[in-house]
């Protein structure tokens, strides 16, 4: 790998550009797609389906050379909203998992630099910042304050989008009369039943940072379709 | 700013190259079986030795190491097969039963 073509490479990671790596097996020729056209058809199709699906893949090619298609999408997000104490914990835990992290509290007491050393920090009301960061099916949304008048507006708009996982922290109690408000709002059974509640896989945890940690495996489960992300279908509230 | 993406392997190699280091990228670019890291795995290595990453779970590090030396010197990319066929393999202890190609490449 040549230092330009490494150079492209973490520009597109830094401008959060989708690209594939081409390699050629028997050389060690390279392109990055789609800023380099593809040497062939099939390359191109190729690196489509590896950015899609997120899946380096080997290929050959009808000439008979070999060639491998690494994928580097933008990394997932986590918008954690509520800069509590969880938050803290979570922050570094999922920032090593590789995800970008964004933090959201208008309570600029809770959300300061201080706390949050490095990180995107939101001031703005929680469904405006949610609105604005876009979660699309690579961002997780977890709403911590346990505050309803912050952690509500945040779930109405991670509801209307593709996130691919959604939790709250809070008790089943408390969830239940989350689900009446949320359902008030308009959203049916299916939509809340996209919110992971009580947040996180059940471990027993107690402290912040075990907490965090419950959280991140079940975000991770989530991601990579393992049993342990699946919940059960949500209770209503009475 | 934007927070840093966990694992930044090239990022390491960039800066090792930047302190005047050679360095040489391990890729796994294909797996059969139960090898512990997936295809797009890297290792960085650099001629002081300082690695960065991992292409399986520690088992043949060593050789690839090896390898990645030799290319650092030669500029040759390289195309390693480790698996149960291999005797080298074995050497080196891939013991998981797994199957991967490694694709080693300069920096340069």
């Amino acid at each position: 790998m040549t230092p330009a073509l490494l150079k492209r490479l973490q520009a597109a990671q830094a401008e959060k550009r989708p690209v594939a790596l081409l390699t050629r097996l028997s050389d060690g020729a390279q392109a990055l797609w789609p800023e380099d056209a593809a040497p062939a058809p099939a390359l191109e199709e190729a690196a489509r389906a590896a950015l899609r699906d997120d899946a380096a893949a080997s290929i050959t090619l009808p000439d008979g050379s070999a060639w491998f298609v690494h994928p580097h999408n933008p990394a997932l997000r986590l918008i954690i909203v509520g800069a509590v104490h969880i938050a803290q914990a979570l922050v570094p835990m999922a920032q090593t998992t590789g995800f970008a992290v964004t933090v959201v509290d208008p309570r600029r007491a809770w959300a300061t630099a201080d706390r949050f050393p490095g990180i995107v920090l939101i001031h703005d009301w929680t469904d405006d910042a949610v609105a604005a960061l876009a979660p699309d099916s690579r961002t997780a949304v977890v709403t911590l304050t346990h505050d309803p008048k912050l952690d509500d507006p945040a779930l109405d708009i991670a509801l209307r989008s593709p996130a691919f996982y959604i939790g709250a922290l809070g008790s089943r109690r408390t969830h239940a009369k989350r689900v009446a408000r949320l359902t008030e709002m308009g959203h049916d059974a299916a939509a809340i039943g996209r919110i992971a509640a009580p947040v996180g896989l059940n471990i027993e945890a107690v402290t912040a940072p075990e907490i965090a940690l419950s959280i991140l495996a079940e975000v991770v489960a989530a991601r990579r379709g393992a049993a342990l992300g699946q919940r059960a279908a949500p209770q209503m509230a009475a | 700013m934007q927070t840093e993406i966990g694992e930044d392997i090239l990022g390491t190699a960039a800066q090792w190259v930047a302190q005047g280091e050679s360095v040489a990228i391990a890729t796994v670019v294909e797996t059969w079986g139960s090898s512990p890291r997936p295809a797009g795995s890297r290792l960085a290595v650099s001629a002081s030795g300082r690695l960065a990453g991992s292409v399986s779970g520690g088992c043949i590090e060593g050789a690839v190491a090896d390898a990645a030396k030799q290319t650092m010197q030669s500029g040759t990319p390289q195309l390693l097969d480790f698996g149960i066929s291999d005797e080298r393999a074995w050497e080196v202890g891939l013991a998981c039963g797994g199957k991967l190609k490694v694709f080693v490449e300069r920096l340069s």
